[in-house]
């Protein structure tokens, strides 16, 4: 009878997942699946008014030196898009990463050789997720409110360590890898940034793990009810976002050669703009890495054209924080509809 | 037993507590200019609380309390530096006036285009913080641009205690009339409980959230002209963070994140915990770098300790599940 309208070919692509409900499926498809190209357009126009506007935009070397204003916090954007895909958060990245960065200054004092730092960064980053996740998971606490706690705690610990101090003279096996380039032009971070975005995608959208991050943002309970280890998933998730903060942190420590007590203040929240701006959706159970990319990028292009343009960097806020309100809302008012939800 | 010790006694009891443990250690500290201090200096943290706790209720959160609080704060001292006969009174409204109208952006967009407020509030929160920059291109208003009476006014006594403790004062009342006797304040509590429900029994829900999230910058607004006032400078940074510490009074005061919960003596509370650890570091000589990593414990033992009495309520549909797979 209704053969017909059974399977279309998108039904075993990734973007068909994101059919919540049932009446809108066709038009939520459609305009979910024109997110990422809506970005790209965005993305496009962004770069396009940029090049026209100002004579040195394109430039290689420039761009390309401009992708270290974002990769540390792209890196944390990655794992942060899996958390809010499995309907948690993590505001304390930040405080994280400070941790991390600390840790990495105490052992270089105790003379730890430069190629182990970045193990103690990770290490670090590992531990203080591992906290997060045992909270959330064991004592079935709200994860907003546990990071919000952590976060002070992380970030209140790393200045008890560093008091009004700050560590410097950090190997130059860090400075290589924070501000050093591959073939001579492509900034090294941008590298492995675009090397973890690879890993994460292919996790995210072709594993059967990433398929159950999904499953438990749209349904916990029945996530749990269907088998899957749903405190595992979350805890693995709470570790792995701290350990990218370590990782970015060891990036960010290199970059700028020292641990200063106002290291990263303000990130969490930029980090999540970037993951929502991306299309993950706060309410969980939908959102692709190649969004979460694209915002990135996005932002990154704006960011790096107003500061040619010789924009304070505040301005940014403002274009940062319009756009994330205009992306969430127009979608809604194009719909027209009434809000109970 | 968990009956018998409601949480707000219990609190109140580890506020004093607090207060008495290091007045052992440092009796200066339980003097009275240094107890009249701490609750000074707890004001305006607790009428953010305050305000704070009826969003949270409601199943949200405002994130932008701290850059509205600069943003007004901005615009009053901005008025004040360049009016200077303008009266107080119009310079205190005009702040107010611009919280409001911030909150009551917030509520629209959260309320009737039923947005989720962690993200439309983190995305104003940027806003309003560049839009200090560029209302100040950037300026510092301090001390001496000021008028003499708009500086003096937060801590001008008025029968033998500042204003800043009165006007809390009177937001706690009012505050507690509100959530206690109003149908606005038990329509908060419903929405947050039950959203659904709350709907088919013909609570407005759009109205209510612009109202309390128009409150809520209400509050911020009028805070924003006391705290440029009290500090005596505003500057774009003003409060940079605030809003997480005004979210953990709430939180240790025992308003639920989930939505639902909460008592406005509860957030009074836990502002003022907040406020007793961070004036008791530097009495007790310890490196007031401890303040944050201690604030952090303090909120982590809150939201286990609510999480242990309060999760046994009547919200749970599979009670059993959900502590069973919490435990294991």
């Amino acid at each position: 009878m209704n053969t017909t309208a059974m399977p279309t070919p998108q039904s075993d692509k990734p973007s068909s997942r994101y059919t919540i409900l049932d009446r809108e499926a066709v038009k939520l498809k459609s305009l979910l699946g024109r997110w990422e190209s809506l970005l790209a357009l965005l993305l496009i126009a962004v770069f396009a008014v940029n090049s026209i506007a100002l004579p040195h935009f394109l430039d290689l070397y420039n761009l390309l030196d401009g992708t270290q204003n974002f990769s540390e916090k792209a890196m944390i954007a990655l794992p942060m898009a899996l958390l809010i895909i499995c309907r948690e958060i993590d505001i304390s990245v930040a405080g994280t990463l400070a941790l991390s960065s600390v840790a990495m200054g105490l052992a270089m004092q105790a003379g730890f050789p430069p190629a182990t730092l970045p193990l103690v960064a990770l290490a670090c980053g590992t531990a203080c997720g591992l906290l997060n996740g045992v909270l959330v998971t064991r004592f079935a606490l709200p994860s907003i409110v546990v990071t919000i706690g952590t976060v002070s705690l992380f970030r209140g610990l790393a200045s008890v360590v560093l008091g009004d101090k700050a560590f410097t003279g950090y190997p130059q096996l860090m400075a290589d890898w924070g501000q050093g380039y591959f073939f001579g032009i492509v900034p090294r971070e941008f590298v492995v940034l675009l090397a973890f975005a690879a890993v994460f995608a292919v996790l995210l959208h072709t594993t059967s793990w990433g398929r159950r991050i999904y499953a438990i943002g749209n349904n916990p309970d029945a996530a749990r009810f269907s088998g899957i280890a749903v405190d595992r998933y979350r805890l693995a998730l709470f570790m792995l976002t701290g350990a990218m903060a370590g990782l970015a942190a060891f990036f960010l420590t290199g970059r700028i050669g020292s641990t200063r007590p106002n290291i990263a203040t303000g990130w969490e929240l930029e980090v999540i703009t970037m993951v929502i701006l991306g299309g993950v959706s706060i309410a969980g159970g939908a959102g692709t890495i190649g969004g979460v990319l694209l915002a990135i990028l996005t932002l990154g292009v704006a960011t790096y054209g107003m500061s040619l343009a010789n924009i304070p960097g505040i301005y940014m806020t403002i274009v940062v924080g319009v756009l994330l309100l205009v992306t969430i809302a127009l979608p809604r008012l194009l719909r027209a509809r009434s809000a109970r939800a | 037993m968990k009956q018998v010790f409601q949480r707000e006694p219990l609190l109140a009891l580890m506020v004093v507590a607090l207060v008495l443990a290091v007045g052992v250690k440092a009796p200066v500290f339980l003097s009275a200019g240094s107890l009249a201090n701490l609750v000074t200096d707890s004001t305006l943290l607790a009428m953010l609380a305050l305000a704070q706790m009826l969003v949270i209720v409601t199943r949200g959160v405002d994130l932008s309390v701290a850059s509205n609080l600069a943003l007004s704060g901005m615009v009053a001292a901005m008025l004040a530096s360049h009016n200077p006969d303008a009266p107080l009174l119009a310079v205190v409204l005009m702040a107010t006036l611009t919280g409001l109208v911030l909150g009551l952006i917030n509520g629209w967009l959260i309320g009737y285009l039923g947005l989720p407020p962690i993200v439309i509030t983190l995305g104003t929160m940027s806003v309003y913080r560049g839009l200090v920059f560029v209302l100040s291109g950037g300026t510092w208003v301090s001390a001496h641009q000021m008028p003499a009476d708009f500086v003096a006014f937060p801590l001008t006594r008025f029968l033998g205690l500042p204003h800043l403790v009165w006007i809390a004062a009177a937001a706690f009342a009012l505050f507690l009339f509100l959530s206690r006797f109003t149908r606005f304040g038990r329509d908060l509590f419903a929405i947050g409980n039950a959203p659904q429900c709350a709907g088919y029994i013909g609570i407005p829900t759009p109205r209510r959230l612009l109202w309390t999230y128009g409150l809520s910058g209400l509050v911020a607004g009028l805070c924003g002209y006391l705290w440029v006032a009290r500090y005596a400078v505003a500057y774009t940074e003003v409060a940079y963070g605030f809003e997480f510490t005004v979210i953990a009074a709430c939180v240790i005061g025992g308003v639920s994140i989930a939505g639902g919960v909460g008592s406005v003596t509860g957030a009074l509370l836990g502002a003022l915990f907040l406020t007793v650890i961070g004036n008791a570091l530097p009495v007790l000589q310890v490196s007031p770098f401890w303040q944050s990593a201690l604030t952090g414990l303090v909120i982590l033992a809150a939201v286990l300790v609510n999480a242990r009495s309060g999760r046994k309520g009547s919200r749970q549909i599979l009670p059993l599940h959900k502590l069973e797979q919490a435990a294991h």
